[in-house]
């Protein structure tokens, strides 16, 4: 199997004046070309902190960084990053959550697009502006030639977030970051939008990395998915595979907090009671322990290590799913 | 009359809020008018839950905020126990609203960063001087207690130490602070995680409840208000499109709007195929709408005479009312 970008026992720490916040713990996690994985977990489980660091993101005084990045054969974690800045375009791109932010709101649309083409590409001014019409009519955003004049406020937040993928896959990016790209807007343009990259990513031969904290989300637009919690990653498999035999009780509880359209009207939803561990001080056992419903003596005792239950299969709990043990409940 | 109808209303005792033909409307220069909300009418039980359901910009939220006249609408009439809000004066209109509080969508952005959150819990009953000091710091001290907040650990911080999840129950601690008899919440969950958003929309089924509460419920997720609503509202560009139960409208949506939105959900089932085509493109826009029905522009059953003729809302079934002229039968 072929792998883009391959993230090896990452571990990221920032300083902070509580002590060291562990934000990524042991994360491996490879990206096959042309798949899309999903990372999976709630806020501040290190999803988005893990995204920025494979594409060079972080750096400065507070952070410690250790493991190995290695895209398209280059190990990013070596390069220095004027280096790594070169990457950035043609080999990995991002797309970020709050299009009303990531926006210049003083530049043209047309001028923001076409940027990158000048830089990256070198292309004319002439050939900029036609490239950035033809994307901005491949990210289904109708009167183009109207729209390379517009400001983003006058945009709507889905037309917003097609000006942001329009910039993304402006240079032909190998891989593309999409972090949280839907959770910003409604429900209806979450749908179109999810639509638009899964239609892009076969179109341009793109590997994708999308982001959530929507199980919902990942469900219909990924291969892999891997679930975060607490800085590490807990379950990792092909999507159906996860879905369709899940071991990881956080998992199951984040699919089971999911309000769907299904559920009887007027009850309690299920709910993961508890929050998210402390980063600065790492539990001794699972980290999920405190808070799941089937907790045994031996997780609170003992770390879980990743354990490969076959079918690309992996996750980490000392009594999976699935098994028949003596649980409390 | 070319209103939504008022087929949908109910004549009995127990309605709190009755709405009549509440128009609401914004100059935005050049002598052009947002029709925010174009004539709705639409009564609320005691102890009932009105879920308003919609796009961004379909005016659910203006609607919410017209009932606490902030602003006033144009025109039309709130009625909110016998007392036609519109028409009460300054003084009077204030100390009604006592009883009609807001919960905001913006957890972190609602809550004053200067304040401790003993201050912004005690600040209602500070102003309109229920009690003496020793009452209104047992009061919010009770007040947290019930929202899931330990008040020796959180009376003295200020909000910016919270997670969105927990300052959106400070926020709802305040709103019950003057033991409203409605509260108004304007997507109190769609800025919080999924595993946080079922937390909270119990937690105000729990304040329902326990304080008797009768709750206005906007949203653009049709998922998230079947778990707390009785009855549900669906808007499209400041009319109603359906009004009726929840197991009427999620069993069989006549609205192809409603329809349409329920199609948008996702679902967390990878095997999970969409039947529908999901709605394609975005509202037009609310200065200039379409003649007729407003939604003809997006529908697959529109017809000549959806552009001529204004559908008014009928029962299509018990206790489900439908605006369109080819009704999803």
């Amino acid at each position: 199997m072929n792998t883009i970008l391959s993230i090896a026992a990452m571990n990221i720490k920032f300083v902070t004046p509580r002590g060291l916040l562990e934000a990524v713990h042991e994360v491996s996690l490879d990206i096959p070309v042309g798949s899309s994985v999903g990372i999976v977990g709630e806020s501040g489980s290190g999803k988005t902190v893990l995204s920025r660091a494979a594409m060079g993101l972080l750096s400065g005084s507070t952070v410690r960084r250790e493991g190995k990045v290695v895209f398209d054969g280059k190990e990013l974690t070596t390069m220095t990053r004027e280096q790594v800045r070169n990457e950035f375009g043609t080999g990995m791109a991002m797309i970020f959550q709050d299009p009303m932010t990531a926006l210049n709101p003083v530049r043209r649309v047309g001028t923001q697009i076409a940027e990158s083409l000048r830089i990256r590409l070198g292309m004319s001014k002439k050939a900029a502006v036609v490239r950035t019409i033809e994307l901005l009519s491949l990210v289904q955003i109708p009167d183009p030639q109207a729209m390379l004049r517009k400001f983003p406020y006058q945009l709507s937040g889905g037309m917003r977030q097609r000006v942001m993928i329009a910039i993304a896959i402006s240079c032909s990016p190998k891989l593309l970051f999409a972090d949280e790209p839907t959770t910003a807007l409604d429900v209806t343009v979450q749908s179109q939008i999810l639509q638009l990259l899964s239609d892009l990513r076969r179109e341009l031969k793109m590997s994708m990395v999308l982001v959530t904290h929507d199980l919902g989300v990942v469900a219909g637009n990924t291969d892999y998915v891997a679930v975060m919690y607490a800085g590490e990653i807990v379950e990792q498999a092909p999507t159906s595979e996860l879905f369709a035999n899940m071991k990881m009780p956080y998992t199951e509880a984040l699919l089971k907090s999911i309000p769907t359209i299904h559920m009887q009207s007027g009850k309690r939803l299920a709910v993961i009671e508890g929050r998210l561990p402390d980063p600065t001080s790492r539990l001794q056992g699972c980290s999920f322990a405190p808070r799941c419903p089937y907790v045994q003596p031996k997780c609170t005792a003992e770390h879980p290590p990743l354990v490969n239950a076959g079918n690309d299969h992996l996750y980490r709990c000392w009594f999976p799913l699935g098994q028949t043990i003596a649980r409390k409940q | 009359m070319a209103g939504s109808g008022y087929a949908h209303l109910r004549d009995s005792d127990d309605v709190v809020l009755a709405l009549r033909d509440i128009v609401v409307e914004f100059r935005v220069g050049g002598g052009r008018v947002v029709n925010a909300v174009s004539r709705i009418s639409i009564d609320v039980r005691r102890g009932e839950t009105l879920a308003i359901v919609g796009e961004s910009g379909c005016g659910k939220t203006t609607l919410g905020k017209a009932i606490l006249q902030l602003p006033a609408p144009n025109t039309g009439q709130v009625m909110f126990e016998g007392t036609d809000l519109t028409k009460l004066p300054k003084e009077q209109l204030r100390s009604a609203r006592t009883a009609i509080q807001m919960v905001f969508q913006d957890p972190i952005s609602s809550l004053d960063p200067r304040m401790t959150v003993g201050e912004i819990v005690g600040e209602p009953l500070w102003i309109w001087g229920r009690g003496s000091e020793a009452d209104r710091e047992a009061k919010v001290r009770e007040l947290l207690n019930n929202v899931g907040l330990d008040p020796e650990l959180v009376l003295h911080r200020r909000s910016y130490e919270f997670s969105g999840g927990q300052c959106q129950r400070i926020s709802i601690a305040r709103s019950l602070a003057l033991e409203p008899r409605m509260l108004i919440c304007d997507e109190p969950v769609s800025a919080l995680d999924v595993s946080i958003q079922a937390q909270i929309l119990n937690l105000l089924q729990d304040m329902k409840d326990r304080y008797g509460l009768t709750m206005v419920f906007i949203s653009h997720d049709l998922a998230v208000v079947k778990a707390v609503s009785n009855r549900i509202m669906v808007m499209y560009l400041g009319k109603i499109c359906e009004v009726g139960s929840p197991d009427a409208i999620y069993s069989k949506p006549a609205h192809h709007y409603t329809s349409a939105l329920l199609d948008s959900v996702p679902v967390p089932d990878p095997a999970y195929q969409r039947n529908n085509v999901a709605l394609q493109g975005e509202p037009p826009s609310p200065v200039a709408p379409p003649t007729g029905c407003r939604f003809r522009t997006r529908c697959p059953a529109a017809s000549p005479l959806c552009a001529a003729e204004e559908p008014l809302l009928r029962e299509v079934a018990p206790d489900q009312f439908v605006a369109c002229h080819h009704p999803r039968l």
